[in-house]
């Protein structure tokens, strides 16, 4: 997935000479995670612009450029320190064209990845994507796999909107095979990673390998799962949940971010707005503990796994 | 970086020189910070091989290389005084006298260490000992700090606080809001700035446009001054007299060390930029042979210098064999410490 969103970067950037990179570690480094190897080299330090640890700052330099015709990528080394770019992100980027009567355009992205089950501890672990659905006036996106996230952050670029784009990092080493073409995914639609009639399973991002799982599991027991990966959270592709729902009955939503006012509590209310009368269970919720999340082995508590999926659906299922 | 002393001899020495003649260290003492020094470099000698063995994941920031801050500015604060680092702040627990089991327990993220294990290596505590903890948000810490002092200077308890961070961090506006803040309201606080020249990848050249971070401090009104960091003895000094000033209620001083990061920002980073010539740079500044020859130019002989070593490797010894022995916390106990 890195390979993928490096190759999705460096083709928009041949495309339109006014992108801009900010962020630290992203020069000869090639971004914490590998991300921007090779950018520097391509298109020179004005364009790649490494440099000082200052999130805030870099964030706020971000929203300037965008809007001044310069779309622009920063780079927050882990989801956890979003909240030190959250001024810039939240209450200017999302807003501004709007307060300021649609006289501006906020062309920027923030890429910042999940980086948990590592055992780095309590401010290295969180995956933060519900604060952010929570603002209007963000894109949220967050792919589960090579060829999505390709598609999805040229899309994103060319959407031209504030964006947080959370990789994982568990799945930059994916490698799905990603074609030739450089072809946008459209934001806002659900790919079904899996069809099955008998529960519907959401999720995205690091939980859609271990729903896969479970649902490969519970095929052996004729249990028929889909698994739907949202692949963006805002918008919130409300139309393909409810669909899957109507056709299966049931639903679980499985997410790594804690329980309480997670995603999964706005995606099982679409379901109930949009689908309740073909629930046949309640709808049920596979998330981490609402807990910091330590080091060590005691982090393996805190996180769900493909078995705590399995239970849930088969508890739909009685 | 430039080439090492050359980079800050010129200006910034000259200012703390007669800060550095004023004081007249005994022998024993010295010998004292030698034992403390080695006492760290074994430590994270060990915390290196654990994590390599896979004893512990996630990653460990080593302060190999830069002893002589944690040392010598230990030696300045007093045992009521408090401390609150970074994740490379193995050095500063250890010389804020932190027992170093339980600290090498935390790393292994075993329920006897100093935090219960579920902070380990970025998150090492004993408030009990004045050490209010090593931080994993960069700066985040250094505004904490300065709460920490004012609640000092309301409490008119004669303590100071001393606060540790990299250079990378005085680019946080955390760092900056912190000195006005301080500044304006005396509190005793003493900013130590370790620049070890690089923030991860990221040369200091690269994003501090000035050749002392201590200049920083002329536009808040502090004083800022800038030492050898390779040496326990100037950075002793300039911190004493950070002090004093601050329990004399006349508020921050910002003390900038400068030295050399060891071979890599942390036990799993590695990358384009550490050439080995660049990884390797710290060994030719490394602050314990050149401690090793003022010591014995002072009088010290070696076999008392290797006796202190011993003592300081046996003191690691048992502490990892401590830390292996020790159990995980348990599962069920996975929710205590949210709340009081
Ligand atoms: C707010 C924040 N941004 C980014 C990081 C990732 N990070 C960890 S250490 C580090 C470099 C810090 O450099 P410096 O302050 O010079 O300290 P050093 O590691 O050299 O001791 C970075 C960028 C972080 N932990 N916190």
């Amino acid at each position: 997935m890195a390979e993928a969103i490096n190759e999705a970067i460096r083709h928009e950037m041949r495309r339109d000479p006014n992108i801009i990179l900010l962020g630290q570690d992203i020069g000869a480094y090639g971004g914490t995670f590998g991300v921007y190897k090779g950018l520097l080299d391509e298109f020179g330090p004005e364009r790649v612009r490494d440099g000082p640890l200052c999130e805030a700052a870099t964030a706020g330099f971000g929203v300037g450029l965008a809007i001044s015709g310069m779309p622009t990528l920063v780079e927050i080394e882990f989801m956890d320190f979003m909240t030190l770019a959250s001024d810039a992100m939240c209450n200017q980027a999302a807003k501004m064209r709007y307060f300021f009567g649609g006289q501006v355009r906020v062309p920027m992205i923030i890429r910042t990845p999940i980086v948990n089950r590592l055992g780095l501890g309590a401010q290295h672990s969180q995956s933060l994507e519900a604060w952010l659905m929570h603002v209007p006036g963000l894109r949220v996106i967050i792919p589960s796999n090579a060829f999505d996230a390709k598609g999805l952050m040229i899309a994103a670029i060319r959407d031209g909107n504030p964006t947080v784009f959370i990789e994982h990092v568990r799945l930059y080493p994916n490698k799905a095979p990603v074609e030739e073409a450089d072809e946008p995914i459209p934001l806002g639609k659900l790919r079904v990673s899996r069809e099955g009639k008998d529960a519907t399973i959401a999720t995205y991002s690091g939980m859609v390998k271990p729903c896969l799982d479970a649902a490969a599991n519970l095929a052996r027991e004729g249990i028929e799962c889909e698994v739907l990966d949202l692949r963006t959270l805002a918008p919130l592709d409300c139309e393909g949940i409810c669909a899957s729902v109507r056709k299966t009955g049931r639903l679980v939503v499985a997410h790594e971010s804690v329980k309480t006012a997670g995603a999964g509590a706005e995606i099982a209310q679409t379901a109930m707005e949009g689908a309740f009368d073909y629930l046949q269970a309640p709808i049920l919720r596979v998330a981490s503990k609402d807990l910091p999340i330590p080091t060590g082995k005691l982090q393996d508590v805190v996180f769900p796994s493909a078995v705590d999926v399995e239970e849930a659906v088969r508890k739909v299922m009685e | 970086m430039k080439s090492l002393p050359a980079a800050w001899q010129a200006g910034a020495l000259s200012a703390v020189k007669n800060i550095i003649m004023k004081t007249e260290l005994d022998l024993n003492t010295l010998l004292y910070w030698y034992e403390q020094m080695w006492t760290i470099r074994y430590f994270e000698d060990n915390a290196i091989g654990s994590f390599r063995k896979g004893l512990f994941t996630g990653s460990t920031h080593p302060c190999i290389g830069q002893e002589a801050i944690a040392v010598g500015a230990g030696a300045a604060l007093r045992e009521t005084d408090q401390v609150l680092a970074t994740y490379r702040g193995h050095g500063h627990a250890i010389a804020k006298k932190l027992d170093v089991k339980r600290l090498m327990a935390e790393l292994l993220c075993k329920e006897t260490g100093c935090s219960g294990g579920r902070g380990g290596s970025m998150h090492l505590c004993d408030v009990s000992k004045g050490f209010w903890g090593t931080n994993a948000v960069v700066a985040a810490h250094i505004p904490i700090a300065g709460g920490v002092a004012l609640s000092n200077k309301l409490k008119k308890n004669g303590r100071v606080t001393a606060v540790f961070f990299g250079d990378g961090s005085t680019c946080e506006g955390a760092f900056f809001e912190t000195l006005n803040m301080a500044v304006l309201w005396k509190v005793p606080l003493v900013l130590v700035c370790e620049n070890n020249g690089f923030a991860i990848s990221v040369p200091t050249h690269m994003a501090i446009p000035i050749e002392n971070i201590a200049q920083r401090a002329q536009g808040f009104g502090l004083p800022g001054v800038t030492v050898d960091g390779n040496d326990p003895v100037p950075v002793y000094n300039a911190v004493s007299e950070a002090a004093d000033r601050a329990r004399r209620g006349e508020g921050p001083t910002l003390v900038e060390c400068k030295t050399t990061r060891w071979e890599r920002h942390s036990a799993i980073s590695a990358g384009k930029y550490e050439n080995e010539e660049e990884a390797m740079k710290w060994k030719k500044v490394d602050p314990i042979p050149r401690f090793t020859k003022a010591l014995l130019e002072k009088g010290a002989t070696e076999f008392q210098l290797k006796e202190l070593q011993e003592r300081a490797k046996k003191v690691n010894d048992e502490a990892m064999e401590f830390a292996l022995k020790s159990e995980y916390p348990k599962p069920e106990t996975v929710g205590d410490f949210v709340f009081a």
